[in-house]
């Protein structure tokens, strides 16, 4: 535990690393998030247009 | 010569060829990222006059830079759009805006917690170097806003890659700031006269770590260019065939 | 000229444009953009008169003075043209000690003591490992050789 403490910095340090792994998961997330959200429009668009062709 | 560009920049071959490189930045990207996390925090020697506290920097030094990197690929990019009329330049610009905005937004929190225990502040108003880099965040909301705000894509290429391109004075005003003018924040480590003012065994951890969140960065912004290019191709024959046949 | 080459041209020229505007706008707003003045500025009175205003520099060796039983304080900031007494209460960063970097806010009393109620510590751009700074102590000593002398070449108002 002596470690993690840092000397009396460990929240700080600690927080940063979270903080950073975070932010690409947030920014992963929302790559596919919009990837899905595109694909399925366009799936959605094209059956709507099979079916009343 | 020609001939390769305009293949490499046509929708369908970008789109199946991004796809196939991702892997190949996220697992290099994966590996240097956890060197330097281990290194960082376990095996570099505490600073002489921070003690820990400068374990700050693996997370803040890769973050400052990727957010003026992401800028200056923004900036190229949308001028590429412009010139050559190429839209997958215009859809890197519009992929990597919300992944620089992401990295300002960590570079200023980062500096901000790293800067309340040494400096003795969380922000200071006025200090050239937190606030151009702030101005930079505003650039990349102000990018995103101006393409939310026009529905026709040609329409909002154009007026954001103005945007981008007139924004991008603020990089370098980002970099000499501390040179330029005085400023709270010291000067730089890595890129000064003499090679880099840090022990090697706090700097390869620091190299393996900006190396690593570029691998990551690429990997993520291939990823929103391909969403970005399917969007834009949506009613084109090819992304009718491939989701047709159920291709991802 | 061809369409794209009138592209590039355009592009180019506001670049440019933008480019030059940035500078002198920067060049006439030179002084508003600098977060402190030196010591030396400060002696030969070019800060801002009537308001608040930051001075930063180093932390003369030997100089800092506490109250007891107070957070009082009083030290001398230099550049190592000149010196510049400080008073402060309150909480120091970490950093804060001797020969450090410091930025002081606060105004410039008709005594020329400079009385604060802000103090932020600046540190350079080197990082090293303890040991390896001690060793260096022991060589190099030009650089904050000036510290615990007086002031070198002030110049009078």
């Amino acid at each position: 535990m002596e470690g993690l403490s840092m000397g009396g910095y460990g929240a700080y340090v600690w927080t940063c690393f979270i903080l950073a792994a975070l932010v690409f998961v947030i920014c992963e997330w929302r790559a596919r998030l919009r990837q899905r959200r595109v694909y399925r429009d366009i799936e959605v668009r094209i059956k709507a247009l099979g079916d009343t062709q | 010569m020609w001939k390769f560009i305009h293949k490499l920049a046509s929708p369908p071959h970008f789109y199946s060829l991004a796809a196939r490189m991702v892997p190949w930045f996220v697992v290099p990207g994966l590996l240097l990222v956890a060197y330097g996390v281990y290194a960082g925090l376990f095996i570099a020697p505490a600073d002489y006059q921070q003690g820990d506290a400068f374990r700050i920097i693996y997370i803040h030094v890769p973050s400052a830079y990727l957010s003026m990197m992401t800028y200056m690929i923004m900036a190229v990019s949308a001028a590429i759009g412009l010139i050559w009329r190429i839209k997958l330049a215009h859809a890197v610009a519009a992929g990597a805006a919300p992944l620089g905005a992401w990295f300002t937004f960590l570079a200023l929190v980062t500096g901000s917690i790293w800067g309340k225990p040494m400096w003795g502040t969380w922000w200071e108003w006025g200090d050239p170097r937190l606030t151009s880099e702030l101005i930079l965040l505003f650039l990349y909301f102000g990018y995103m806003a101006l393409r939310g705000a026009i529905d026709d894509t040609v329409k909002a290429d154009k007026a954001s890659a103005v945007l981008a391109m007139v924004g991008a004075v603020n990089v370098p005003i980002i970099h000499f700031s501390v040179e330029w003018w005085s400023s709270l924040h010291q000067g730089p480590t890595l890129v000064k006269k003499g090679g880099p003012a840090m022990d090697v065994a706090m700097l390869y951890p620091l190299l393996a770590m900006i190396l690593g969140f570029t691998f990551l960065f690429a990997a993520l912004l291939l990823r929103r260019v391909r969403a970005e290019v399917l969007f834009r191709e949506r009613r084109t024959r090819w992304v009718k065939e491939l989701v047709l046949s159920g291709g991802t | 000229m061809k369409p794209r080459q009138q592209r590039m041209l355009a592009v180019g020229l506001v670049a440019a444009g933008v480019a030059i505007a940035t500078t002198l706008s920067l060049q006439a707003m030179k002084d508003n953009m600098m977060f402190f003045v030196s010591v030396t500025e400060v002696a030969e009175g070019k800060y801002p008169d009537n308001r608040n205003f930051r001075v930063g520099g180093l932390v003369r060796d030997g100089s800092v003075q506490r109250e007891e039983g107070s957070l009082e304080m009083t030290f001398k900031v230099t550049d190592l043209r000149c010196d510049l007494d400080v008073s402060y209460t309150g909480v120091l960063p970490d950093l804060f000690r001797e020969g450090q970097g410091v930025v002081a806010h606060g105004r410039l009393e008709d005594s020329g003591v400079f009385v604060a109620d802000e103090i932020l510590a600046k540190h350079d751009e080197n990082y090293m490992a303890p040991e390896v700074a001690d060793s260096m102590a022991d060589h190099v000593t030009d650089q904050t050789a000036g510290l615990s002398e007086g002031p070198l070449e002030c110049p009078s108002q």
